[in-house]
């Protein structure tokens, strides 16, 4: 029996990043307050930044925070606090990835993002960020990974 | 927005929790057609109960956001299970079964990009539903290995026959895994680790 064929494929040139899509998108003068903070540094940081593009571009980026950035709460939810906003702090007392605080609050992950966001800004949580393969300039990290798995 | 209320809201176990000194995660994308066995294979190797994330797509075009809300576009729900390994007491592996259609890896951004390696799940009744992911992960530079996931009535190919059918290059490592088989499970994602890791002493040596 001969089973189906395939042709290989060669690494492609990058794409622009999302961000600079969205800055060109023809739709995006649709939202307010984005004119002063656009193409600044830490832009992804601004709450208001992020408002706009969760609504302007949905599927597109939204933040700088990874599925497994993991968060760590570093406050008691403010009395004033909305509901969703003292779940996740109550979650995350321990450190927590964004993808399971997703489940957990069975939200998506883009809007766990933007809540995260707030949280962030007003520095209730820490978020640690991933070790992603583009910084692997050692071999400890796999070699830690492999010992780890051995061990399961 | 439905969200549940907090009183509903149950978080992960107490043997569920890391520990405060986790510093760093990294993640493996395991990634395969529908019914390949993705879910499986992180379960049977997950420490923790199997997760899922979430993301909505909707069927309006980019820039358009007028109508957000409206009833009018469609939302389709995309669902992507994960599951989660302790390395050390600072670091974490997380691995995610994720869908084979690309159009639906842009809703998580990063999640190849940041990710070490992918572990490609086949089936050789339905290798072609393959061909689509394998190019993609090529184009972008994505390390990966090749799972054959051995369904009892699957035809057997010799792993040459397959390399030469996905024409892989010959450093690709292809293995046949049991991904109900938390052993098995592990080892494909072993030949995945100790291939990302052939790479960077290939890289050191240049």
């Amino acid at each position: 029996m001969t089973p189906p064929q395939r042709r290989r494929r060669y690494p492609i040139k990058q794409e622009p990043p999302p961000e600079q899509l969205q800055q060109s998108a023809p739709g995006a003068e649709g939202g307010t307050g984005q004119e002063g903070t656009k193409g600044k540094e830490g832009e992804r940081k601004n709450p208001e930044r992020l408002y706009v593009l969760t609504g302007a571009t949905p599927g597109g980026e939204r933040a700088s925070l990874d599925l497994v950035t993991l968060i760590v709460a570093c406050a008691e939810p403010p009395p004033a606090a909305p509901p969703e906003q003292s779940a996740l702090l109550r979650l995350c007392k321990a450190p927590l990835s964004v993808a399971e605080l997703s489940a957990y609050l069975n939200l998506p992950f883009s809007v766990v993002t933007v809540l995260l966001t707030e949280l962030l800004t007003a520095e209730l949580v820490q978020a640690r960020d991933p070790l992603i393969r583009q910084s692997l300039a050692d071999r400890s990290l796999l070699e830690a990974v492999m010992h780890g798995l051995q061990k399961l | 927005m439905d969200f549940k209320s907090s009183d509903t809201i149950t978080g992960p176990r107490t043997e569920d929790r890391l520990p405060h000194s986790t510093q760093a995660a990294v993640k493996i994308v395991i990634v395969g057609g529908f019914g390949v066995g993705k879910t499986t294979m992180v379960g049977s190797v997950s420490e923790i109960r199997p997760l899922t994330t979430e993301e909505t797509m909707t069927q309006a075009g980019i820039g358009v956001d007028d109508n957000y809300g409206s009833d009018s576009k469609t939302a389709t729900t995309v669902a992507m299970d994960f599951g989660r390994i302790s390395i050390t007491d600072q670091l974490v592996l997380y691995l995610f079964g994720t869908p084979g259609q690309e159009r639906f890896w842009f809703l998580w951004s990063g999640l190849f990009e940041g990710a070490l390696g992918a572990v490609v799940l086949i089936d050789t009744r339905r290798l072609e539903v393959s061909f689509d992911v394998i190019g993609r992960l090529e184009e972008r530079g994505v390390p990966f290995v090749i799972a054959v996931n051995s369904f009892p009535d699957a035809p057997r190919y010799p792993i040459e026959d397959l390399r030469s059918a996905l024409d892989l290059a010959p450093e690709i490592p292809i293995v046949e895994c049991d991904a109900r088989r938390r052993a098995s499970s592990r080892d494909t994602l072993m030949t995945l680790m100790r291939f990302l890791h052939s790479l960077e002493l290939t890289k050191a040596s240049v």
